[in-house]
């Protein structure tokens, strides 16, 4: 039990998320989380005006379970599978945080400085979820996928499409830590 | 009661982004310094699993639960969209510590000021559809 309730380790993760990419498949379906928020749009009623959102959103009910699902086992996970323990980040990567005032670092899963209610009531944080979650919409879309879609099920069947968007990712990451969170933080 | 299999898929998935800390802020930050082999090895481990069943199911032909062969649609060709749109993706990513997958996990760990930023990745993802049209592909 002791070894469910500590993180797990990448080698077991790993392959985990390929076997759900590959269940998904024998289902008949795909691995792509995105594909749910063009979803929830035309839920929304953006296909009266816009064509991109016109379709049987009902085809998707499957994904949307996934969602569900997924929620759930947050909850699961978090609630009833964990014992409290910080992250172990490497030291470089908490000194760099603590520079840029960053507190508690690693003693729970998103910094309070993002994430707390104190935080997001601020310009400057509301500003941070709403711009990183703009992009990560945008972005997916325009792409065609995310990290689920790209990274894990285009990468497996060797699409390079895939690999040119999962290099577009880094790209971005890269280019928001070592150029622009020194602007931000800094 | 079809639904049942993908809500226990979802939260399989749910459970192992939160235990292996791919749902963390920290990690994704962690990742972009390259400064821990952590998450790399997930996706890389994933790949590389997620290859070898592949292979094996053109290899032996496996069928899907519908009786057809088990195939994954291969992505329109392309370059602009995948590498800006990657790139915007990738900054988003970066700076919210989440995708899409794990800003619904992150829900059930009781986060529900994730609830903004998925209300911006819906907006986002609006604005993408109403101007697919004009942006270069």
């Amino acid at each position: 039990m002791d070894y469910i309730l500590q993180p797990w380790p990448w080698y077991v993760a790993g392959p985990m998320m390929a076997i759900i990419m590959f269940t998904l498949v024998y289902f008949g379906k795909t691995f792509g989380m995105s594909s749910n928020l063009r979803t929830l749009c035309t839920i929304a009623g953006a296909g009266k005006k816009t064509k991109f959102f016109d379709f049987d959103w009902k085809a998707q009910r499957w994904n949307l379970t996934v969602v569900l699902g997924a929620v759930i086992g947050g909850f699961i996970a978090h609630f009833l599978l964990s014992v409290p323990t910080d992250i172990d980040l490497n030291p470089v990567t908490v000194e760099s945080l603590s520079q840029y005032g960053f507190e508690n670092i690693g003693k729970s899963l998103l910094p309070a400085e993002l994430y707390s209610w104190d935080a997001v009531l601020s310009l400057k944080g509301l500003s941070i979820l709403i711009i990183g979650g703009f992009l990560v919409g945008f972005g997916t879309r325009y792409a065609g996928g995310c990290t689920s879609g790209h990274a894990i099920t285009g990468l497996s069947n060797l699409q390079l499409p895939s690999l040119i968007a999962v290099i577009g990712f880094f790209l971005g990451g890269l280019i928001m830590i070592h150029l622009v969170f020194p602007l931000i933080f800094g | 009661m079809k639904f049942i299999k993908f809500l226990l898929v979802g939260v399989v998935f749910g459970i192992v982004l939160v235990k292996s800390e791919a749902v963390s802020w920290y990690r994704i930050y962690e990742m972009f310094r390259f400064e821990s082999f952590h998450m790399y090895g997930i996706i890389g481990s994933a790949v590389a699993t997620g290859v070898l069943l592949m292979l094996l199911t053109k290899k032996f032909k496996f069928k899907n639960i519908e009786g057809g062969f088990m195939r994954v649609p291969d992505k329109e060709k392309g370059l602009v969209r995948y590498i800006v749109g990657g790139t915007l993706f990738g900054l988003g990513w970066a700076l919210s510590g989440a995708c899409p997958g794990p800003m619904y996990v992150l829900v059930g760990t009781g986060v529900f000021s994730i609830l903004i930023l998925i209300f911006a990745a819906i907006l986002g993802t609006y604005v993408y559809g109403v101007l697919k049209d004009r942006l270069p592909h």
